[in-house]
This record gives C-alpha cells, sequence and structure tokens, in this order.
C-alpha cells in the first residue's frame, strides 16, 4: 500500500471537537484543512487510493434527508481512509409521535461510534447533536442554515484556479433564504479574505440581510449585471422548484432573465475577465439559474467542485479524527 | 367552618393590616383584636394581593396526560400564587361542548386547590371554519366566557366578524391568538430578523401578529363587541392596541412573563425549551411590553403556561412542540421585572395579575381588592425573597422551563383560595 508518512501522523493543530458551523474554524483551520485537502487529491490521482489514516475508526453517515451527492462523498472519503463507513437513513421525525431526534441519535451513537455526519432537513439539529453524544459530529447539511464541508470545496476548488482569494470577488447569486450553501459560504469565504457580494431578488434574500452584511462586511444587490464585470468567480445556486410556485417570483422565464447565468451573461463575465470561474454546487437546473454554456464553459468548475468534495472531506475526517487521543494507528 | 387570621400583611401596598377569613369569606380587615379558633398566619413583611388569575394556561387534559393533567396544573397553579386559571380548549377533544367544558369544570373542582375555568373553542375542532356550540357553552355549569382557539389563529374575517357578533349576546369575548397564517405558517419558529436569517430558521414577523390584530379591533368597532389580544409580543401590536382603546374599541390584551424577558437571542444555541409561539422578540419589543403593562395599554399578564413531554422537546428546533412552562415563575418574574425596576408597584400587580384578567373573564368573585365582603382567594408575596428556579421543583409533569437556573427577586409565599391555605412556600399546604 502506498502511503505517506505525514499524513499518518496526527495533525500538528487539532481542528475542534465537531465542525457544525463554518464559523468553528478560523483562518488557520481552514488554511490546514484545504491543505490536506490537496494532499489527499493527490492520493486520489494514485492507482491505489486508499490510506490506512483511519482504520479501526467507525464513520456513521446518518441522512434524515436524501442526498445521494453528499453522503457518496463523505461515504468514499472514509473508505479511503480506511475507516469503516455505515450508511443510515433516518425518516424525518414528527413534532408528537415516534421516536425523538435524541432518541434515534442516541441509539446509533451507542453502536459505538467514532464520528457522526450528519445531513437533515432541520436547521441547527447537528449542533443539537453534539450537545447529545460523545462522538465528532460533521454537518452535512442542516435545514437553511449551513453546509461547512460544501463552503470548504468551493474554497479548495477556486483556490486551485484562482490562487489565494484574498480580495478576490465572489458574486453568489439565487435562493439566498433557503440556502445552507451560501451561509457557509460567506462565513468561509469572509474568513480567507474574500470579497462577496450577494445577489437575488429582494424575496430570496434571508431577513435582516442588510444588518447582517453591515456586520459581517460583504455586498448585496438586485443587478446582477452591475456586479458581473468586477467577479472573479461567480457561484450560481439551485433555485428549487417548489420555490417557483410559492410566489417568490414570477415565473422561471423571469427569474432567468433577471438573474440566470445567460449566455449573454456568460459572454459579458469572460470578456470583463477571462480568468473568472464559475461554481455551482449542484444539482443544477439547466436553463433556469444556469445556461447550458454556462455550465460547460472552460471556466466552469462544477466537476471540480465534485472531485473536490471527497478530498476535503477525506481531511476534514482526518483533521476531526486523526488527532483524537483514542486509539491512534500511526 | 374553619377561620384564617391574616396578620400585618401589607394588603396590596396599602400599608400592612390583620385580615380575617371566615367561611371562604373576608370579614374583617383592619387591627383584628380576637379570632377565636382562628388558624393564624404571620404574614410580616409579606405583601398580599387578591388571588391570582391566569387567562391563559394549558392543562393538556383531555388528551396529553404525560404532559399535565388539570390536578398537576392546578397544583402547580396554587404553588404559583394562582386561585383561577382558565384553561385552553386546544386539547384532545377540543373543548368544544358544554358536556366538554363541564367536565373540564368538575376535574378542576376535584382538586380544590384554583378555580378551573375552560375556555371554550370558537370554531369546532379548532378548524376555522364552523362555529363551536358558543352558547351551549355559556348556558353548561361552566358558565363560559372567554372563547379561543389559541394555538391556531382565527384567521378567516367573516368566522372572526360572526364569533364576535354572536358571544356580544351573553357578555362574550373571543381571545386571539394573532398569527396571518400566510405570513407566519405551521413552520414558523423564530422572530423574523437578522438572527433567524443567520440561523436558516422559519422566520414569525411581527407583522402576522400586528396585522390580525389591526383587523380584529376594526371588527370588534364594527360589531360593537369585546375582543382580547393573546400573548402580545411586538411593539407594533401595542401600538394598535393603545390606538384602538383611545377610540374607544372594547379591546383588552394580554403579555406572558417571557415576552417580558426573555428575547429572541437566546434561540442562537437551537435549544427547544426557546421555542414558543409567538417567538420571543428582540429587546425593544420587550421594552414597549413592559411599558404599555405599566401604563395599562396591556392589561393583563397571563402565563401561557404550556407543559409538554420531554421527547417533544427533544427533536430539531423546527420539529419540536412550542410551549414553555410559566405557571410557577410568573410572579417572580413580575416581580422582579416590574416591581424591581418601578414600572409597577404591588396596587399595579394586582392589577395585572388579578384584578383586570378577573375583569376580562366575568370571574366574579375573583380579583377583589381583599376587602370585607370579597371571596378569600389571596396572594402573599414576599417581595425580597430571592430565588433560584430549580426545573426539577416543578410541580408540574412536564420540564420545559425556560427559567431554570435564573435568580429572581420576589417569590409567592403562600396562596389561600376560598379561606383555605392551598399552598406554602413552592409546596402544597
Amino acid at each position: 500500500m502506498t502511503t505517506s508518512p505525514h499524513l499518518l501522523a496526527p495533525p500538528a493543530r487539532r481542528v475542534r471537537r465537531h465542525l457544525l458551523s463554518s464559523a468553528d474554524l478560523d483562518r488557520a483551520q481552514v488554511r490546514a484543512i484545504l491543505d490536506t485537502a490537496a494532499e489527499m487529491h493527490g492520493v486520489q490521482q494514485r492507482e491505489v487510493k486508499k490510506l490506512p489514516t483511519l482504520r479501526g475508526r467507525t464513520v456513521v453517515n446518518l441522512f434524515f434527508e436524501d442526498s445521494t451527492r453528499t453522503r457518496s462523498s463523505f461515504e468514499i472519503a472514509g473508505k479511503w481512509l480506511s475507516a469503516d463507513v455505515i450508511n443510515i437513513s433516518g425518516k424525518g421525525s414528527s413534532t408528537s409521535k415516534g421516536e425523538s431526534l435524541r432518541d434515534t441519535v442516541l441509539t446509533v451513537a451507542a453502536m459505538g461510534v467514532d464520528a457522526l455526519v450528519i445531513r437533515h432537513h432541520a436547521s441547527g439539529a447537528a449542533h443539537q447533536v453534539s450537545q447529545w453524544v460523545d462522538a465528532h459530529v460533521v454537518n452535512a447539511g442542516d435545514g437553511t442554515h449551513e453546509h461547512p464541508t460544501q463552503a470548504l470545496l468551493d474554497a479548495y476548488t477556486m483556490e486551485r484556479r484562482l490562487g489565494d482569494l484574498q480580495d478576490r470577488h465572489v458574486v453568489i447569486v439565487g435562493d439566498l433564504t433557503h440556502s445552507r450553501v451560501v451561509r457557509s459560504n460567506l462565513i468561509t469565504l469572509r474568513t480567507l479574505g474574500a470579497r462577496v457580494t450577494l445577489v437575488a431578488p429582494p424575496t430570496l434574500m434571508p431577513s435582516g440581510i442588510g444588518a447582517w452584511a453591515a456586520a459581517d462586511g460583504f455586498e448585496l444587490s438586485h443587478d446582477f449585471d452591475a456586479v458581473l464585470p468586477t467577479a472573479d468567480a461567480v457561484m450560481m445556486l439551485r433555485v428549487q422548484r417548489e420555490r417557483m410556485s410559492g410566489g417568490f417570483f414570477p415565473t422561471p422565464r423571469e427569474y432567468t432573465v433577471g438573474y440566470g447565468l445567460t449566455r449573454p451573461r456568460l459572454d459579458a463575465l469572460m470578456s470583463a475577465n477571462a480568468d473568472a470561474v464559475i461554481c455551482h454546487p449542484g444539482p443544477m437546473n439547466r436553463g433556469l439559474e444556469i445556461s447550458p454554456d454556462a455550465a460547460d464553459a472552460a471556466s466552469s468548475l462544477v466537476l471540480d467542485q465534485v472531485s473536490a468534495g471527497v478530498a476535503v472531506r477525506m481531511s476534514v475526517l482526518y483533521h476531526l479524527l486523526a488527532g483524537n487521543d483514542e486509539g491512534e494507528d500511526s | 367552618m374553619a377561620s384564617l387570621l391574616i396578620t400585618g400583611a401589607d394588603l396590596l401596598g396599602r400599608g400592612p393590616a390583620d385580615l380575617l377569613v371566615e367561611d371562604g369569606v373576608v370579614t374583617e380587615v383592619g387591627t383584628v383584636r380576637s379570632a377565636k379558633g382562628a388558624d393564624v398566619l404571620d404574614a410580616d413583611g409579606l405583601v398580599a394581593l387578591p388571588g391570582l388569575v391566569d387567562l391563559h394556561t394549558h392543562l393538556r387534559e383531555p388528551g396529553r396526560e404525560d404532559a399535565e393533567t388539570i390536578a398537576t396544573g392546578a397544583a402547580a397553579a396554587a404553588v404559583g400564587g394562582f386561585t383561577a386559571v382558565l384553561a385552553m380548549a386546544n386539547t384532545n377533544p377540543v373543548t368544544d361542548t358544554a358536556e366538554a367544558a363541564e367536565r373540564i369544570l368538575d376535574l378542576g373542582r376535584a382538586t380544590g386547590l384554583v378555580d378551573v375555568v375552560p375556555v371554550g373553542a370558537v370554531t369546532k375542532g379548532l378548524a376555522g371554519e364552523e362555529l363551536a356550540e358558543l352558547g351551549l357553552m355559556h348556558r353548561s355549569r361552566a358558565r363560559t366566557t372567554v372563547f379561543s382557539d389559541d394555538g391556531r389563529c382565527v384567521s378567516d374575517a367573516r368566522v372572526m366578524r360572526r364569533a364576535l357578533e354572536y358571544v356580544r349576546a351573553f357578555g362574550g369575548v373571543v381571545s386571539q391568538h394573532a398569527q396571518d397564517p400566510h405570513l407566519a405558517g405551521p413552520q414558523a419558529c423564530a422572530h423574523e430578523g437578522e438572527l433567524s436569517g443567520r440561523l436558516g430558521l422559519p422566520g414569525w414577523p411581527g407583522i402576522a401578529e400586528e396585522s390580525v390584530v389591526a383587523r380584529d379591533v376594526m371588527l370588534a368597532r364594527h360589531t360593537g363587541s369585546r375582543v382580547h389580544v393573546a400573548h402580545v409580543s411586538t411593539a407594533g401590536t401595542v401600538e394598535v392596541v393603545r390606538w384602538a382603546k383611545a377610540q374607544g374599541i372594547a379591546v383588552t390584551a394580554e403579555v406572558t412573563p417571557h415576552h417580558l424577558v426573555l428575547t429572541t437571542d437566546l434561540l442562537a444555541g437551537y435549544d427547544p425549551v426557546f421555542k414558543v409561539n409567538p417567538p420571543l422578540r428582540p429587546q425593544e419589543d420587550v421594552d414597549a411590553l413592559r411599558a404599555a403593562l405599566a401604563d395599562g395599554t396591556i392589561d393583563a399578564v397571563a402565563t401561557d403556561h404550556a407543559p409538554h413531554a420531554r421527547h417533544d422537546k427533544e427533536h430539531a428546533f423546527v420539529d419540536a412542540a412550542f410551549g414553555m412552562l410559566g405557571l410557577e415563575t410568573a410572579l417572580s418574574v413580575v416581580s422582579d421585572v416590574m416591581v424591581g425596576s418601578g414600572l409597577l408597584d404591588w396596587a399595579g400587580v394586582a392589577r395585572v395579575m388579578s384584578q383586570a384578567p378577573a375583569r376580562i373573564a366575568g370571574l366574579a368573585s375573583h380579583g377583589g381588592s381583599l376587602e370585607v365582603g370579597d371571596a378569600a382567594h389571596l396572594t402573599l408575596v414576599d417581595p425580597a425573597a430571592e430565588v433560584t428556579v430549580d426545573r426539577g421543583a416543578s410541580l408540574s409533569l412536564s420540564r420545559n422551563n425556560p427559567w431554570h437556573g435564573r435568580r429572581l427577586r420576589g417569590a409567592v409565599h403562600a396562596t389561600v383560595f376560598g379561606g383555605r391555605v392551598t399552598a406554602q412556600k413552592g409546596a402544597l399546604a
């Protein structure tokens, strides 16, 4: 088996016990995770991908909400680190009947789990779970709150093409209200020193965003075309079908005209900055928020994001688990 | 019949006096020289208030006796200084018939601790569509006077109009849980603002309350009926109520102890014990509510005591049940925040926690002034007592107590119901 001795050593500086919010990570910790991810990414290119780092450890993917993409990414990440990975899909809990979230989680934790990767339809679920169990908890998306590993992999992917993100302008466009991706990205991008502008119609901006933007130092716009020329990266967020009938905007057509990364906007972006990149956390609504031309452009990082997802999640599991007191493999 | 002599109590802050109670009635006030065979309760240093009346409790029986029963809720009420509580209708089955109301009345009487007064549903099954048998509930032994779909808003303007008109015939009042379901749907669980945006919690904007209250006071004006606003939570609602009162509209309003103190930033840790409907609001709203309670715009303090089994709170925040305990802590909270700050004196506390709620609910034997001839329902308060709230010490069956660990100044020393001491120093007598 091919291994790098460096990767077998516990990390020099432990990240926190859990990864619940992107705010749990300061700049040095983000840097450490992204640097390790780069090494993991190198391993991914080899013929034999498996590292023995987490041998004997158990990682449970506890998904209360379907997500093939994120679950598979964590599963592969755990397996390539030689952890035993178990996938459990929980059903959404009802308010009055059935098992409470606490009971569900304690039952899983009682089996002897080192890390619990949790995806839940409710904001704050990972935070609550971390107070009930001894295992390390990784938030793999909680409601419309956060998705910290997505923000890390987005930062990783953008850095690979743009270099240091300090003072780089990242424009995030779409359904901000219901996006956990944007909440985590805001934090991680600001931590890395990037300039961030959020673009959406007022109906898709979270409540109190004006005060939030003033406090955390990011910008807001309802005019995509006005901010496009200064963008180094444009991140398009998925607009969920169910929002379209919810009166958040009149029609899909009108949304595309106002806020879609259309062919003319792609041209405007590339002519203003030939090095600009395009991201989308997926799954994409081609023709709605992103045109096929933009999705498949050379500047599109969509598949790089998926590939980086495994490396970044390997890095996160490594930083959370490999420095643990109990039973190191090295 | 037993008699009780209470000596040296400061009556509603008017000054110390003795108070003799015989056969459940106050028979002498002043310096009582002889009271043969009477039990004596030394109340030196204590304030005597007319027994507290709670316009808004959830006792969970029938339906969720694992969370609270009428007996345990009555015990918590007695310990909290209450002598009458209005039991909301959102039980299972709903209190929407005379029979259901009488059963609650009887179960309450059996406790001998407080008057448990059933609130009737406005609409059948709280569905918001057809009027419940409002008149039959009023004609029943329960004499139901307050009607509410609490937990849900009577959102249909036509239904609200008809309910207001109908209960006018017998002096009834509709207590409205003001929440426009289109502006704050069933998932809405956090004050809509910067924090709910950051936390990704579905927002419950103040306008969802204010717009319904604005409509309802106009309906009350149009129908000439009485409307009561349950658990006012925003400064905007206070403005509407203040305006309506200035117009002479028959509107009354209540505020909960928790909305007088606790703020929305407590939600940052996603602890469902702080999940309540309407949600905790920012400090500006809290300040406006305190001022409105002090100046009489808000008439009453009502607990919205809402016990929940532990497993109904141990869900993710949006999935957890709404509500928090309140009966045992209400007086201490009001004492600490309103009396401690000088916003209310003890006569003011008597007004907002006993006299006004009794008047609103039409409870003739409650909410007096501790004068000769009044029913002997009274609460003795130790204004100097410092209490640290311990959720484990509660007589409620539930433990969803947002005050746990807080220090509060002022505590109920004893409760007298119908001339009998029902509770003393946090325990049943």
